[in-house]
């Protein structure tokens, strides 16, 4: 019974600090253009004035329109349910399969593409398109690095992962690099940053995300943009529950949750740190050349593994 | 048998170190700039110097710093310095080389990384040292260089290939026997250091010639002349 | 000082001085002067070896044995006859304006430096020694090859450096195999375990898939230096391309001492195949060379009748019968062994001779084009002569020596292979076929105007002619004496 309410709790905590975690990203990302900066929790201000608003729906689009903000954060919410956060041994740990995450994110992304064709729009028919294009390139990458992680810990499960990487130490292995590279990689592509996508973009042409969403208002987009930033920080979690997982509770007691959800915190507030400098740093790539990153990135996967099996088994 | 996870921590980090050196030869052949060639062998030469003072300090043989401070000083320092050097007396510094079919070529890599698998199998099999698994990455390192080689036009990029595969070879020797006799190392060291400077002297006899570096203009003497 | 590193020495010095003053007018007697005390110091050596059997240096570095001892005699010999060659001969290309000062003092020091590198890599008893000396050999060469600057030699001389850099990079790479499986033997202190004469000794405990992939190496990579086909491609331009002295020494000289570093590497994999011959076919090496050198036979055969230059034509003939050697060299056996330790130093003579011969010829008609070159015999006797009776020789005639060491091998072939006896005799009647079809014109044939008289001194070809002949009819005791011992290293037992 405390397992089950822990997990609620810890899914309620996830999908709470998600917009906290983007507004910690803006902040430093302004920081570093030199910008003032709006406060840390300006994201929550902006949900809250989104939800305020009506809706207006095209006269054009079925019901799919009406139903697709729904799934898609409903989709993150499960994600969210199943990457550990604070703890490994939940409940919901017995479904916290890689493959499983992999396809909530399918999901949503295909009701996605389907509402931003269903406008009728030029512009939503062309960031559907380029969305599927980036994603059927990136889900190569993202299954190899899956992959190789899956051979060195013998399961796909998330938890069970952790635990054997807490299990053996400190070990210093050449495939983790090269996949913990395609991860970040693959993650930046997935969750529409630069350089393959700019998130704070107003030019339609350049849009692939934000043209899928144009035609969304009121609460429906408000659901949209809760469930990227669910999306940005479960691809975060993700990488420190694969890489860096030393913290995380093993065993349930209130200090153990204390000191997981100060160590997480303490991550992700690192990985904002890495992504916000790369995006300073980096330019947005044109369009066919992303084809290229993503081919880079599925080449690391493979590398990865192609190290794993020569170098680190016996 | 011993997988790594069984190994101490300074054996992990040379073939963590063995796998950046791979990975750099992967980045050779996207290299399209003579610079960024140049660069990534001078990474690639520091890698291995990296490698070898591990190896030493792990397995104590003393003799194989001095190979890491040769490999160092001619691989990772002179050698790209001498190479910048003709880039700009040769005037080719702002010259992109076209790759057709870059895919095509990355995944050739890939296979040419797969067969070294399997042909250093037996080695491998053979071998107690500790290193003994990046036997197939050195041998992978001299193949991917001479894919490198077959598939550039600059006369520059296929000798940055052909320092490469020397690269590899010393890696070969370091990771398979601890490094040959210093007398042989001496004398390897000395051949690539003279067949860098008579390249150098090669690069102008050929732009004084066919007034270009690009090697597919070399075809007069062929068994078609009539 | 004793012989063996006076041997070396003398050359190393020579490339030094010349070094200095090679452009002078005095540097090309400088330069036989230096060939000529080598060749005494290996005379010396030689007698020596007779006296006193094999000898090794004090660092255990440098290795005599029947086996080098005559080639080392050889190599001295022919550097000394094409130095006297070349001073005329670039004499000449000088007063025609091909070669200017700076390229006269690079041409002489490289030549002894080219000879140091071959000296040592016979000599050699580390097997990473002999791989430095074989690489350093191209690099002494190269520039050479390149010397007149036009884009055909550049050319050339690009295709020799690359080709055969990366061939060599295989040698190492199977060096390091050969060094990995020897150090695993208990009781072998690392610092002697590239040895040769060690390795020969423990053959029978190295192990045996280490030892094949080893040589698949080495001989790809030795190979490409020995000019087996398909990795060949260098060499004939690089025969051609370059000064006449030049294309003597390498088909005559390098060759050899590329074909020689293989067979020293195929007697441990011998040794150690036979020890396993429950794993793997003890004759796999053998086999392995019998098939490079039947296709190098074949194939240059049939491409010598597509030449148009002279110094082509002839490159090929030496693909051609370093093919055949190897082939020999493959079949094993004592009395195929003979034939082709036999083989290599005749060739060796006749190949260097013929050059001299075209260089000259080439001089006369101004061009290296066989169309041009016209009644040879009409124009400059002595030189249309050489070139028949040389291209007699190469081709087979009895009674040189190149006859005796055919048969040897055809004998051998009919009694190991039958079979294989069929191709031969046809390759030996296509090359015989191309290398008359184009000689003939060149030597008989109305004089064109281009056809002007040159000074030459054909005494070098007469001399190596000369030994052919004797050693085609009566091969001298010392020599049938080591051909012998060589013979029974190799293989096991002994001919004679």
């Amino acid at each position: 019974m405390i397992g089950w309410l822990l997990a609620l709790l810890q899914t309620l905590l996830f999908i709470a600090s998600a917009p906290l975690l983007a507004g910690w990203i803006k902040r430093l990302k302004c920081g570093l253009e030199n910008r003032a900066a709006p406060p840390v929790w300006q994201p929550y201000r902006d949900l809250a004035r989104l939800f305020g608003k009506n809706v207006v729906v095209a006269d054009t689009t079925s019901w799919l329109f009406r139903l697709a903000p729904y799934v898609i954060f409903g989709a993150a919410v499960l994600a969210a349910s199943v990457v550990p956060l604070v703890a490994t041994h939940l409940p919901t740990s017995a479904i916290a399969d890689v493959i499983v995450l992999v396809a909530f994110f399918a999901l949503a992304r295909f009701f996605q593409a389907l509402a931003a064709l269903d406008a009728g729009t030029a512009f939503g028919g062309m960031g559907a398109s380029r969305e599927m294009t980036i994603a059927s390139l990136a889900e190569p990458a993202m299954l190899l690095v899956v992959f190789t992680f899956a051979v060195t810990a013998n399961t796909t499960n998330l938890s069970t992962a952790v635990d054997h990487t807490l299990g053996g130490g400190f070990v210093l292995r050449p495939s983790f690099i090269f996949i913990a590279l395609a991860l970040l990689m693959v993650a930046v592509a997935e969750t529409g940053r630069i350089p393959v996508d700019n998130p704070a973009t107003h030019l339609e042409l350049t849009m692939i995300h934000e043209a899928m969403v144009l035609e969304y208002s009121g609460r429906h987009l408000a659901l949209i943009e809760w469930a990227n930033q669910t999306k940005l920080m479960i691809y975060g979690v993700l990488f420190v529950d694969l890489f860096i997982p030393w913290g995380i509770a093993y065993e349930i007691s209130a200090a153990n949750v204390a000191i997981g959800a100060a160590a997480v915190a303490a991550k992700l507030a690192f990985l904002g740190l890495v992504l916000a400098i790369s995006e300073t740093v980096m330019a947005k790539l044109r369009l066919f050349r992303v084809p290229g990153y993503l081919g880079f990135a599925f080449m690391l996967g493979f590398l990865g593994m192609l190290s794993h099996v020569i170098l680190e088994v016996g | 048998m011993q997988s790594l996870d069984f190994l101490p921590l300074y054996d992990q980090g040379i073939l963590v170190l063995a796998a950046l050196v791979l990975f750099t030869s992967f980045a050779l052949l996207g290299q399209t700039r003579m610079f960024g060639l140049i660069t990534v062998f001078a990474w690639q030469g520091g890698l291995l110097a990296a490698t070898t003072a591990l190896v030493a300090y792990s397995t104590g043989q003393r003799h194989l710093y001095v190979s890491a401070a040769l490999t160092l000083g001619l691989k990772a320092l002179f050698i790209p310095w001498m190479l910048k050097r003709f880039v700009i007396r040769l005037g080719i510094r702002h010259e992109v080389e076209v790759l057709g079919r870059h895919a095509l070529v990355l995944i050739a890599g890939a296979a040419l990384v797969v067969f070294s698998y399997y042909v250093a199998l037996p080695i491998v099999r053979l071998s107690t040292l500790v290193t003994r698994n990046a036997i197939a990455v050195s041998l992978a390192i001299v193949l991917l260089s001479m894919l490198l080689m077959i598939t550039r036009r600059q006369a520059l990029s296929q000798v940055v290939g052909f320092m490469a595969i020397e690269n590899g070879l010393f890696f070969a020797a370091v990771v398979s026997t601890f490094g040959m006799p210093m007398v042989v190392e001496l004398g390897i060291a000395f051949d690539v250091l003279v067949a860098a400077v008579l390249f150098g002297v090669f690069f102008f006899q050929l732009r004084d010639t066919i007034d270009s570096l690009d090697v597919d203009r070399l075809s007069r003497l062929t068994e078609n002349v009539d | 000082m004793n012989a063996l590193n006076l041997t070396l020495v003398l050359p190393a010095a020579g490339a030094v001085a010349l070094g200095v003053v090679g452009d002078r007018p005095f540097a090309a007697l400088v330069n036989v002067a230096v060939s000529a005390a080598t060749l005494v110091a290996s005379v010396a050596l030689a007698l020596g070896v007779l006296e006193t059997g094999p000898a090794t240096s004090p660092g255990r570095l440098l290795y005599i044995d029947a086996f080098n001892v005559y080639l080392v005699l050889l190599t001295a010999f022919v550097g000394l006859t094409t130095a006297i060659f070349s001073r005329p001969y670039m004499a000449h290309e000088r007063e025609r304006g091909r070669v200017g000062p700076r390229t006269m003092r690079l041409y002489h020091s490289m030549y002894q430096g080219f000879l140091f590198t071959m000296l040592l890599a016979l000599t050699s008893n580390n097997l990473g020694v002999l791989w430095v000396a074989l690489e350093a050999a191209t690099l002494a060469t190269v520039l050479l090859v390149s010397l007149y600057r036009t884009p055909e030699a550049v050319e050339a001389a690009w295709k020799y450096f690359i080709l055969c850099g990366v061939g060599i990079a295989q040698a190492l790479f199977g060096t390091v195999l050969l060094y990995f499986a020897q150090e695993r033997l208990v009781g072998i202190a690392p610092s002697s375990a590239l040895l040769w004469q060690e390795m020969y000794a423990a053959a029978g405990y190295l192990d045996p898939t280490v030892l094949v992939l080893a040589f698949a190496f080495l001989l790809i990579g030795y190979g490409t230096k020995v000019g087996l086909v398909p990795l060949h491609n260098w060499l004939p331009d690089a025969h051609s391309e370059g000064p006449t002295p030049m294309s003597a020494v390498l088909s005559g000289l390098l060759l050899n001492v590329a074909l020689y570093a293989v067979v020293r590497v195929k007697m441990i994999v011998d040794g150690s195949l036979a020890a396993h011959s429950d794993q793997y076919n003890p004759q796999l090496a053998g086999h392995l060379l019998m098939g490079f050198g039947l296709l190098s036979f074949s194939v240059a055969s049939l491409f010598l009748h597509r030449q148009h230059d002279v110094k082509r034509l002839f490159s090929y003939s030496s693909i051609e019968h370093m093919g055949l050697m190897t082939f020999a060299f493959g079949v094993g056996g004592p009395l195929a062994t003979f034939g082709a330790l036999l083989h290599m130093t005749v060739h060796s003579l006749t190949k260097s001779a013929i050059f001299v011969t075209v260089g000259h010829a080439a001089q006369i008609a101004g061009t290296q084009t066989m169309d041009h070159i016209r009644g040879l015999i009409r124009t400059q006797p002595s030189v249309g002569w050489g070139l028949l009776i040389a291209t007699a020789a190469i081709a087979g005639f009895p009674p040189f020596g190149v006859f005796t060491s055919e048969f040897l091998l055809l004998t051998a072939t009919m009694q190991s292979w039958p079979w294989l006896t069929v191709p031969l005799l046809i390759g030996l009647g296509v090359a015989f076929a191309g290398l008359f079809r184009h000689l003939q014109p060149m030597v008989y044939g109305e004089p064109t105007e281009n056809m002007t008289a040159v000074r030459v001194n054909m005494t070098p070809v007469a001399v190596h002619l000369a030994l052919v002949l004797w050693l085609g009819l009566a091969i001298p005791a010392f020599l049938a004496g080591w051909f012998d011992t060589a013979t029974r290293l190799i293989t096991g037992s002994g001919l004679l």
